[in-house]
């Protein structure tokens, strides 16, 4: 059995921080509504506010452009939701401007949602990505037109961990008359993120990402833009997302931002040379791999490596086995039959995207776990390898070996 | 609070996943008297079982594998070539995927298609064999019958969507699209769905 832990699966969610677990614990005293006018609700309020301040001031926002939801997925669900309106009484012209534009490679909750947008009437036009995962930027302008009312491309992939040209393309749309949102989920807290720099109009957070509790998000909706809820019967954030305040949520979130403020600028450069080091090492040390996601413009975090002739959860399992932790593309993890539409909307062939492992590190990730990983990932792609039927005589790899 | 399980799946799984049994070392299966393979790298699963025959008594002496798969479909192949030594070769011939996944200590219903290449793949040992041994005769097609005539989908399809997961009548049709022209073979359709659901789920 495993004689170290490491965690590599930071993308999926992430421990919470010291720091938010002491704000959290404090905060589990404070029971108050914040919409109580007395004491108790005072100090809710208070600090419900003083968190809406942390997470405003972090990515260069008001705090009332700062709307507290139930998750990252929520938020984006708000966003998509707002262009269905058959009324059009809550966004003007929304009517005329029905169609949406997405990309391939979103998370599920905005693809489903995209979908189910698409019965309800919306037109709905997915970006093609290159084998980076980078959306070209020509086909945007070519979709853009002024029947397009929403445009929504993922700041960084959970996948991949391709950062997208955010300010350049919300420029292009803007220009259009579109309005445009970001699900910048990956992307806070790991990159530098201003809203007046990207030029966004909605833009998604979530506290679990950055080191804060499951089931607390945030989404920015710029001054002035037209918006309707999601979730109605309350005058919570100001109308737009009913329900009683998710204090502790709220309190862990406004923490684990504050945190991320102060660790995230030295952080990059080491997640960097992690990075590196587990790439080269791989490369090194196995035969017949392949990258995922940009070399360059890409999360420092995050490394997708497929390799050939295994099927991921088999590795992911064995690597469990030995302590340490990751997700694959494979479709047998997923309990669907498909494969990553990330990695295959990136042109990786259906055999490559099951053989996938991501890699995602975090703040408390070391060269030691990443040399541990090097010491025991080889002989596992081994041992799979040596059953699996891609290298048998007449396998689809026998040539190769 | 409750501790995590100590795996994803069976007691007898995980020992067949992390200490496989049988496996064919090195690529050469000429030492064989059959030789199958199933599915493709593509779809994410391929097995290959290769068996050694007592040719006076039909029955099968050694069976060893290869596997591109998931854990369920690594210890299904491992598993099934425990199963079927010693036997002969009609009753290896019949092994069905619930006896492999029985035999596993279950598997969760999106796995159990995991399970099936591995008898189709020694099924189509067992003909190799056959057919090696100049007894073309006793080769065992597996009768596939047409059942909507429209989209020409067979009890072979329906019996593969519901074991990818469809459990409902829309489901099969999302999958296979059977029915959805002229829709004259709902009834016998829905048997069948309830036959297979029964045979492989329980259900």
């Amino acid at each position: 059995m495993a004689d170290m832990k490491v965690y590599f699966d930071h993308n999926a969610t992430t421990p919470i921080h010291p720091e938010v677990k002491k704000e959290m614990i404090a905060a589990m005293e404070m029971f108050g509504n914040p919409s109580s006018m007395h004491a108790y609700g005072r100090e809710a309020r208070a600090n419900v506010e003083d968190a809406r301040r942390k997470v405003a001031d972090f990515i260069g926002a008001q705090e009332r452009e700062i709307i507290f939801v139930g998750s990252g997925s929520e938020a984006n669900n708000t966003v998509l939701s707002l262009f269905v309106c058959g009324t059009s009484q809550c966004i003007a012209g929304s009517k005329m401007r029905s169609t949406i534009i997405t990309t391939k490679i979103e998370h599920p909750c905005v693809l489903e949602t995209s979908e189910c947008l698409a019965h309800r009437g919306v037109k709905v036009k997915y970006l093609d990505v290159d084998r980076y995962g980078k959306i070209d930027l020509d086909q945007l302008a070519g979709m853009l037109g002024d029947d397009v009312g929403l445009v929504s491309v993922m700041m960084a992939n959970n996948e991949i961990g391709t950062l997208q040209d955010i300010e350049t393309i919300s420029g292009m749309v803007h220009a259009s008359g579109a309005f445009m949102h970001t699900d910048a989920v990956q992307a806070v807290g790991k990159v530098p993120v201003d809203v007046r720099k990207l030029g966004v109009d909605f833009l998604t957070i979530s506290a679990h990402k950055i080191y804060g509790p499951k089931g607390v998000g945030a989404l920015f909706v710029k001054k002035g833009i037209p918006y309707c809820p999601l979730i109605r019967g309350g005058h919570q954030e100001l109308g737009r997302r009913a329900g009683t305040e998710n204090t502790l949520g709220i309190l862990g979130l406004g923490k684990a931002v504050e945190m991320r403020m102060l660790e995230m600028p030295e952080e990059e450069e080491r997640l960097l040379l992690l990075k590196q080091a587990m790439k080269t090492g791989i490369e090194e040390r196995i035969e017949d791999i392949h990258f995922n996601g940009h070399p360059t413009e890409a999360l420092a975090s995050t490394l997708n490596v497929s390799f050939t002739g295994v099927e991921g959860e088999a590795i992911l399992l064995y690597l469990d086995f030995e302590g340490i932790a990751v997700s694959t593309g494979s479709a047998c993890a997923s309990g669907s039959l498909d494969p990553s539409h990330v990695l295959l909307a990136t042109g990786v062939d259906a055999e490559l995207a099951h053989g996938s492992i991501r890699f995602s590190m975090g703040r408390e990730s070391t060269m030691q776990e990443v040399d541990y990983l090097l010491e025991v990932l080889p002989p596992i792609i081994q041992r799979i390898r040596n059953m699996s039927t891609a290298y048998i005589k007449g396998g689809l790899h026998a040539a190769t070996r | 609070m409750l501790q995590p399980g100590e795996w994803a799946y069976s007691d007898k799984l995980k020992e067949h996943f992390m200490n496989p049994k049988n496996i064919l070392q090195g690529e050469n299966t000429d030492d064989f008297d059959g030789v199958g393979m199933e599915g493709n790298l593509q779809c994410g699963d391929q097995m290959m079982v290769v068996i050694k025959v007592d040719k006076a008594h039909d029955i099968i002496t050694d069976c060893q594998w290869k596997t591109y798969g998931c854990a369920s479909a690594i210890a299904s192949t491992s598993v099934l070539s425990e199963m079927v030594k010693g036997r002969t070769l009609d009753a290896a011939f019949h092994i069905s995927p619930k006896e492999v996944a029985l035999e596993l200590g279950g598997l969760p219903d999106h796995k159990i298609h995991c399970s099936v290449l591995g008898d189709k793949a020694l099924r189509a040992a067992i003909n190799n064999y056959y057919t090696r041994n100049g007894e073309e005769d006793k080769v065992k097609k597996e009768q596939s019958k047409v059942i909507c005539q429209c989209m020409s989908i067979t009890d072979h399809d329906i019996e593969d969507a519901v074991l990818e997961g469809a459990r409902t009548y829309f489901e099969l049709q999302e999958r296979t699209k059977c029915g959805t022209v002229c829709g004259q073979c709902k009834d016998e359709t829905e048997v069948l769905l309830e036959k297979f659901k029964h045979i492989h789920f329980g259900a």
